[in-house]
């Protein structure tokens, strides 16, 4: 046994079969995607870029209710309300300070009208930090932009509600 | 007056001839150190910048030029700044003595090998002083385990080196290379190659041996307060050192710029891109050896050196040079 051990060391057979299983792994399928060219797949659930979404008819969901506010445990978003000439209750202003968000979901999660959502664009880097402080026009076009893919993922998810 | 321009231009265009493709290899070399690495781990490695990535060593420097320099306030400031143009201009002056081909060498001195070895320990320096002029704790500690690394495998190499010598009886780069035209000596001293090898990766810093930038104990060892071109000195630096450990290996041991057989497509190919072809061997097994092994403890490395390599290169000397002396092989005579 020790003799072995001793002929394995001076041969170097540890180190030749390890350098060979390299060579050998070198010749198989990647397990990694080429990222920028080919994109992996992401759940439903997925807590991207966020979005504030429409009805159908064109009318903002928010109501304004402040719950997102409240419960956001980075306190990224700051909303203003005022009541509209037909008695409806609607933001003047929402903010969401995409440099403070944590991307916990909460706001998603508080909303009961599902205006505040989560899509699954993560790719929204840019170059300035002013650009990442969110008002409520760019929320609104965001949503106008996704709303496809955020109507299905929430419709997809609705069951586990 | 005219005469001496003359020589000054010829000297200069020679040596950026030299300078200028070793330099562009270096940035290559480490686009394929990190390709091979990513192959072997089934990843894809950097393939965006150019075809196949190879630009992607050129993106970087490009960056690294447009980065701050940061100098340490309590760092000392001269050989700070020294540090990293002295690691890269010792590793980048040893590649005069290499021969590409018959004639086709920069300096063709009669103790080529010796001019390569003394450079090459001069190149500690360059590390000590980077570690010792950052004034911080990680440097330092890296500093001085290179130091005591690099001293321990030079010995090693040198008397591996001798093994050669004995086998060639000149120190000349060329004539080593010529002795080999028969046979090349990694065949008679193939148990020598193999030490050669781990020592070169030693001597280098290279995986598994290096324990100077072991980032998981010394943060980056030497290099920890190094940014900005600075930072990309040193690694010029380490990779030009790690192209010309490669090619003294194929100086030594697998005949330089002579093709493996002499008939007609293989000497056909000029004998420079042999010479080529045989860095790149080795230096795949470098980058493959990286890939695989893992890093040795400090005491493991110090045992490797001097209580393994050591004894056994002096008894391989013994071994050479009896068998040459009772043969008759002995060159010269």
């Amino acid at each position: 046994m020790k003799i072995s051990r001793l002929l394995k060391t001076i041969f170097l057979i540890d180190f030749v079969t390890g350098l060979l299983i390299a060579i050998k792994e070198t010749f198989k399928e990647k397990k990694t995607i080429n990222y920028p060219f080919e994109k992996g797949s992401l759940g439903t659930r997925s807590r991207g870029e966020h979005a504030l979404r429409r009805y159908p008819n064109g009318e903002e969901r928010c109501i304004a209710c402040k719950l997102c506010e409240a419960v956001c445990p980075a306190q990224a978003i700051t909303i203003e309300s005022k009541e509209r000439d037909d008695g409806s209750r609607k933001t003047v202003r929402y903010d969401i300070d995409m440099l403070k968000c944590i991307y916990c979901g909460l706001c998603e999660e508080s909303c009961p009208v599902d205006a505040i959502v989560q899509g699954p664009n993560f790719e929204f880097a840019t170059e300035t930090r002013e650009e990442l402080y969110y008002t409520k026009e760019k929320l609104l076009e965001n949503g106008d932009r996704w709303e496809n893919i955020l109507a299905a993922n929430i419709k997809a998810d609705s069951s586990h509600r | 007056m005219d005469s001496y321009f003359l020589i000054l231009f010829t000297e200069v265009y020679k040596i950026l001839f030299l300078l200028v493709p070793v330099l562009v290899s270096v940035a290559m070399i480490v686009w394929l150190d990190r390709r091979v690495w990513a192959f072997v781990q089934k990843r894809r490695g950097p393939n965006v910048v150019g075809p196949f990535g190879l630009f992607q060593s050129l993106a970087d420097a490009l960056k690294y030029i447009f980065k701050e320099i940061i100098i340490p306030a309590s760092s000392n400031k001269l050989v700070f700044v020294l540090a990293p143009v002295v690691t890269m201009t010792l590793a980048l002056i040893s590649w005069a003595v290499i021969p590409f081909g018959e004639d086709f060498v920069l300096a063709d001195i009669n103790v080529g090998i010796l001019y390569l070895f003394a450079v090459s320990s001069l190149g500690v320096y360059g590390i000590i002083m980077g570690g010792w002029a950052s004034n911080s704790k990680y440097p330092f500690l890296g500093a001085i385990r290179s130091a005591a690394q690099m001293v321990s495998y030079e010995v090693s190499i040198g008397v591996i080196i001798i093994n050669v010598l004995l086998c060639v009886g000149s120190l000349n780069l060329s004539d080593i290379v010529m002795a080999q035209q028969n046979l090349w000596f990694v065949i008679p001293l193939f148990p020598m190659f193999v030490i050669f090898f781990i020592s070169a990766l030693a001597e280098t810093n290279r995986p598994p041996f290096d324990l100077p930038e072991a980032e998981a104990e010394l943060v980056a060892g030497y290099q920890t307060e190094y940014s900005g071109m600075m930072y990309a000195m040193f690694w010029l630096g380490e990779y030009a050192n790690i192209l010309l450990m490669c090619a003294m290996g194929a100086v030594l041991f697998l005949g330089g710029w002579l093709s493996p057989i002499d008939i007609f497509p293989f000497n056909a190919i000029p004998s420079p891109f042999w010479l080529i072809f045989k860095i790149l061997f080795l230096f795949i097994l470098f980058a493959l050896v990286k890939a695989t092994v893992p890093r040795y403890r400090y005491d493991q490395l110090m045992k490797l050196g001097w209580k393994i390599f050591l004894p056994f290169s002096l008894f391989y000397v013994v071994l050479t040079s009896s068998f040459l002396l009772y043969f008759d092989l002995l060159p010269g005579k």
